[in-house]
């Protein structure tokens, strides 16, 4: 039976009610708390280590995968390594959001570990979002790594997002484009405040023929926050590969952004953008103008820019 | 109505202060036309942005319905019924055409509302509504963006800043039309920046502004002639304290 805190942060990070539909895996302060399989989605304990493997079969086509965490017992590490395995021409959401409530002085934790081993002409959407909140003293830290492996013609979209309340965060993704044809969109929304800090790191290889990868980052540092952000795309092949890391940075907060690209291959074609500043006083300005009170305006103004 | 008194406005130059406003005083009648003309850098666009609340004025005051409305801020102005088109409008990235206007109506407008304003401007509105207002649009696209966030308020004083600025002649002539029609129906007091004929022709009244102060006003028969003969002397006989 999930509690009425379970039950709340279930709703932030993955959308569900109650124990939501399809296939399902819950995780709660580092113990299964509910599972359900579909017909064509299989969830299993690994036997070695924590974690679980996640058979999609090929062919499965508009079904969805839910595995969020929970963490509510104060001062709790976890750690977590999960597998998916895509099978050929499927089309499949995957929900993987985490949150913590810590209430205590001592730190929370949660490492997850997820790798992706995606099919020829699979297609996978990936929703991942991070969340803290408690009185507690103790940090809320999560540090998610997701591995991805893509096969000829295979496409995955990661929306990876953190809301608030995650007080320090090291985010590693690793994406080898390998397939011909394969691509990868990933957008990565990140909040900081308070003096909450964050690190995200990507390695985007594109070895196979005519692969593509598109890097959107949007990120908001607020109060004395501090981001560090630094996707690197190599291309290796023909290929195509735009990064772009928008920051909007308040208060006495720090950002960086260190995109990099590597073109190994003359017909590789790289591109990156980043821009970093403050809300301009005319978009303020303007949304005042609609009858918006400042601080609506500059709430306004982050809810589109994060979304 | 809206009435300025002896609006001055100044603001620190490198040589000491600049007088951009100098002793305005003027009255708009409510579901008046009327458009602010004159020369480049006469003060036009600093006595609308005050009107607004954007620019400070640092004398006179603003009346607005019989309420003195110099000291209030921009979203209290809006909130008593006065919008503002931007000549040069902001761009939002990750704000959709739809939430923009949603904004502007303060509630959540149907599908076909938030398509009628759009078709009011110009713009095709099953192809823009669901369009980020950033850089992927024009600066044509986001100018009658703006314009639509004006008319979906639905305000009682519309002020525009030079709405003809960047937009193509076919759709030109579709927003002259919607602000005819807005002034037929008696729907709002208007008040508009511009050097446009076509939108010159429209008003009930055309104030001349230069050199920061009010050069003439009067109808369009009086004022029209005036401008013409002055573009083809090149010298604005119009300007406040300048020899020809």
């Amino acid at each position: 039976m999930l509690n009425e805190i379970q039950k709340n942060i279930l709703a932030i990070v993955a959308d569900m009610k109650g124990t939501g539909e399809g296939a399902v895996n819950i995780r709660s302060d580092g113990q299964k708390a509910f599972r359900r399989n579909t017909e064509h989605i299989v969830i299993e304990s690994k036997t070695d280590k924590d974690g679980i493997d996640i058979r999609i079969a090929p062919g499965t086509k508009d079904e969805s995968v839910h595995i969020p965490v929970v963490l509510t017992k104060g001062g709790f590490k976890d750690m977590v390594y999960n597998d998916f395995f895509v099978g050929e021409g499927a089309d499949v959401t995957i929900v993987a959001g985490c949150g913590i409530h810590n209430c205590s002085d001592c730190d929370s934790q949660h490492d997850g570990i997820h790798t992706f081993y995606v099919g020829k002409n699979a297609k996978v959407k990936y929703i991942e979002k991070h969340y803290g909140e408690g009185e507690g003293e103790g940090k809320r830290i999560l540090n998610p790594q997701t591995v991805l492996y893509l096969e000829e013609g295979a496409s995955v979209t990661l929306e990876t997002s953190q809301i608030r309340g995650v007080d320090d965060t090291k985010r590693y993704t690793k994406v080898e484009c390998r397939g011909a044809g394969s691509e990868v969109i990933i957008r990565e929304n990140l909040l900081t405040h308070g003096d909450q800090k964050a690190v995200s790191e990507m390695d985007v290889f594109l070895s196979g023929f005519d692969t593509k990868a598109q890097v959107i980052s949007r990120s908001v540092a607020q109060d004395a926050s501090a981001q560090i952000f630094y996707p690197r795309v190599s291309g290796d092949n023909k290929c195509f590969g735009h990064v772009q890391c928008d920051a909007i940075i308040m208060g006495s907060a720090k950002v960086r952004a260190i995109p990099e690209i590597s073109c190994n291959h003359v017909d590789a074609s790289l591109i990156h953008e980043a821009a970093i500043g403050r809300i301009a006083g005319e978009q303020i300005m303007k949304l005042m103008t609609l009858g918006l009170t400042a601080e609506q305006a500059e709430q306004k103004i982050l809810e589109g820019f994060l979304r | 109505m809206l009435e300025i008194k002896h609006l001055s406005y100044r603001v620190d130059g490198e040589d000491g202060g600049v007088d951009i406003l100098r002793d305005v005083s003027l009255t708009v009648e409510d579901k008046k036309f009327v458009v602010v003309t004159g020369p480049n850098g006469g003060g036009k666009t600093s006595l609308a942005r005050a009107v607004m609340g954007i620019y400070q004025p640092t004398g006179g005051s603003i009346f607005w319905n019989g309420e003195d409305i110099t000291r209030l801020s921009v979203t209290e102005r809006a909130q008593r019924g006065i919008s503002y088109g931007f000549q040069q409008p902001p761009r939002f990235k990750g704000m959709k055409v739809r939430d923009l206007l949603n904004v502007a109506a303060g509630k959540e407008m149907s599908h076909d509302s938030a398509c009628d304003y759009l078709t009011k401007v110009g713009l095709c509105a099953r192809d823009y509504i669901d369009r980020d207002v950033d850089a992927s649009l024009s600066g044509g696209e986001v100018k009658r963006i703006e314009i639509a966030t004006v008319l979906a308020r639905r305000s009682e004083l519309m002020i525009f800043d030079e709405p003809e600025a960047g937009i193509d002649l076919w759709s030109f002539a579709r927003l002259t039309d919607t602000f005819q029609e807005i002034h037929d129906k008696k729907e709002a007091t208007i008040l508009i920046i511009s050097h446009q004929e076509r939108i010159i022709r429209l008003a009930d009244e055309i104030i001349l502004i230069a050199n920061g102060a009010v050069a003439a006003r009067g109808s369009v028969e009086e004022i029209y002639p005036k401008i013409i003969a002055d573009t083809v002397t090149g010298c604005s006989r119009l300007e406040v304290d300048r020899k020809c």
